[in-house]
């Protein structure tokens, strides 16, 4: 049935096996997070990694009401919509600019793009800090977000140009002649073609602004304005042995996350792989 | 005198045509060079300065890099992204390219082994870090379900505490979270070789085996270099599983350059020696890419 060729018949249950062991490597450790997530301290001493006894939120309504984790998560919200938000309008404007309009030194500015994309966070993070704690920026979500932004911006562009470039001109040169002015073309005509460039873009700054680490821990350290990914490492090494609690706070932070991706999962993967530089 | 007018009106037009597009790109460039290209060029100066962050810096000539020199715990942290450099040449790519070349051989069932072996890649690592924290502990993990079994020879082993074995648990942890994102990237790659030399392949009667090697391999030449760049680079910038599991302990056994960078710039307040420490790596991936630029160009004129 799976197989074309004579050879592919005695070749697919090797495939399988290969794909399952894979499978199981990257899947059961998530499904005992899980599990884990509804076991009390003492199920867990007496059963590692199994099935759970029973369906507990215990763990979750403690893990949220404990407060670092239900404020973190609405942190992540504003740090997350700030950063998609930023990121769509700057990395859209400036494509648009670069594909469609008479934009000076072009060829300059996509060559800035390419080394600001190739250039190692550590040759600006610690000039970076200074220069945000004398712009009174440190320590705000807002200067996290303009980070974030900035980071994003470069290969936003370079993705969103190679993808306005294909729509055609003669679609802007008709609106220009019915007296349409330039926002009037980006807004009402450009914009809603590329929106599917632009739903990338969201996707992979979101995704990135989520779950940031670098950037978070050295740029915003009061425990109120922490965003879930620093408040969870905070949370787990606030309580080292509690590792249900831990554990459901850690479910709570990737729910989202993995549900977006299950749903999306075509947009995801296309534009983590094409712009997912990490190692 | 209409024809000047005409060209007046043509260059006014364009000029105004001009300052749209520059208003149109100047909040991403002017937000890019206040966080990027300008902090940047200033650590090129602060890299030679006793810079502490607070008063004016000092230039002070070469005595960063002679200090870096001679600095035992910058070595032992660029060691480590060294070792760590070789554990993901070897290790995700041989994982990403079988997962791969098994996805692309099947055709039940591969979009939902590409979405599993794909969702560690999305799950942030701070929840990948606390997964493997509990999953290795001796008191919860793995060990203690041996433990319950009978089999006790896991009882007393530290992954993250043991200073011989932490920077090699971190780096699996990173892994465990990586090779998916290397399966779909080469798979993809996969997608776009030739069918018809698979079947010239078959037709000569090659195996699976064979077909891998002189048939997939060079197709996929060009991402395979690709992901050897991104891991080149990425070795020498890693900072989050480290980070979160171990924070570069026990007694430095899983440290890297960028945990030290952190540290010595804002825990040891000395920005300058830390800007030249980041210097000094940075320059260490220019010197990949322009080896990687060569291997390109090379590669395309052939």
């Amino acid at each position: 049935m799976t197989a074309r060729t004579s050879g592919g018949v005695r070749r697919t249950p090797i495939s399988y096996f290969v794909l399952i062991l894979l499978a199981l490597f990257a899947g059961v450790p998530l499904l005992i997070l899980v599990f884990n997530s509804f076991k009390s301290n003492l199920e867990l001493g007496q059963n590692p990694l199994g099935l759970p006894s029973a369906l507990d939120f215990d763990n979750y309504a403690e893990a949220w009401s404990r407060g670092s984790i239900g404020r973190g998560m609405w942190n992540s919200v504003v740090l997350v919509g700030g950063t998609v938000i930023g990121t769509c309008l700057c990395a859209g404007a400036c494509a648009y600019s670069l594909a469609r309009l008479d934009m000076p030194f072009k060829r300059g500015v996509e060559n800035y793009l390419f080394v600001v994309i190739s250039l190692p966070v550590q040759m600006f993070i610690v000039p970076l800090f200074f220069l945000w704690s004398n712009l009174a920026l440190i320590d705000t979500l807002f200067g996290l977000i303009i980070i974030y932004v900035a980071l994003n911006t470069p290969f936003s562009v370079l993705l969103l140009r190679t993808f306005l470039v294909g729509i055609p001109k003669e679609l802007d040169e008709a609106a220009r002649i019915d007296g349409a002015n330039e926002w009037q073309i980006a807004w009402r005509i450009i914009l809603p073609l590329a929106r599917p460039g632009l739903l990338t873009v969201g996707l992979v700054a979101g995704l990135g602004a989520y779950s940031e680490l670098l950037f978070a821990v050295i740029f915003v350290t009061t425990p109120e304005k922490l965003p879930m990914a620093t408040a969870l490492l905070q949370y787990s090494q606030g309580h080292t042995q509690l590792f249900g609690l831990v554990n459901a706070a850690a479910v709570i932070m990737t729910l989202p996350a993995v549900l977006l991706f299950l749903f999306m999962q075509r947009k995801f993967i296309a534009g983590l792989a094409s712009g997912g530089v990490k190692g | 005198m209409t024809t000047t007018t005409l060209s007046d009106e043509g260059r006014r037009r364009r000029r105004k045509r001009r300052l749209v597009a520059l208003a149109f790109s100047t909040p991403a460039l002017a937000i890019n060079l206040l966080v990027i290209a300008g902090p940047a060029v200033s650590s090129l100066y602060y890299a030679w300065t006793d810079w502490d962050g607070f008063s004016a810096p000092n230039f002070t000539g070469l005595e960063n890099a002679k200090r870096l020199l001679g600095d035992p715990t910058f070595w032992n942290a660029l060691g480590h992204n060294f070792i760590w450099l070789v554990l993901f040449l070897t290790v995700p790519m041989a994982m990403g390219l079988v997962g791969a070349f098994m996805l692309s051989r099947v055709r039940r069932g591969a979009s939902l082994f590409r979405v599993v072996f794909f969702i560690p890649y999305v799950i942030a690592s701070v929840v990948n870090a606390q997964i493997w924290k509990s999953l290795l502990d001796p008191a919860t993990g793995i060990a203690a379900q041996l433990d319950k079994m009978g089999i006790t020879w896991l009882n007393d082993v530290y992954f993250f505490g043991d200073s011989n074995l932490s920077l090699y648990s971190v780096a699996f942890v990173d892994n465990w979270h990586f090779w998916g994102f290397l399966v779909v990237l080469f798979l993809a790659a996969m997608g776009g070789v030739d069918p018809s030399l698979f079947e010239a392949a078959r037709i000569d009667g090659a195996g699976p085996f064979r077909e891998f090697w002189h048939v997939t391999l060079p197709g996929i030449r060009a991402t395979l270099m690709f992901a050897i760049m991104i891991i080149s680079i990425g070795s020498l910038l890693a900072f989050d599983y480290a980070f979160a599991i171990t924070g570069g302990g026990p007694a430095g056994s899983s440290d890297l350059v960028s945990l030290l960078v952190n540290r010595t710039a804002f825990t040891g307040l000395e920005p300058g020696y830390a800007s030249f420490m980041a210097l000094a790596i940075s320059l260490l991936g220019g010197v990949f890419l322009v080896i990687f630029h060569y291997i390109r160009r090379n590669e395309e004129s052939r």
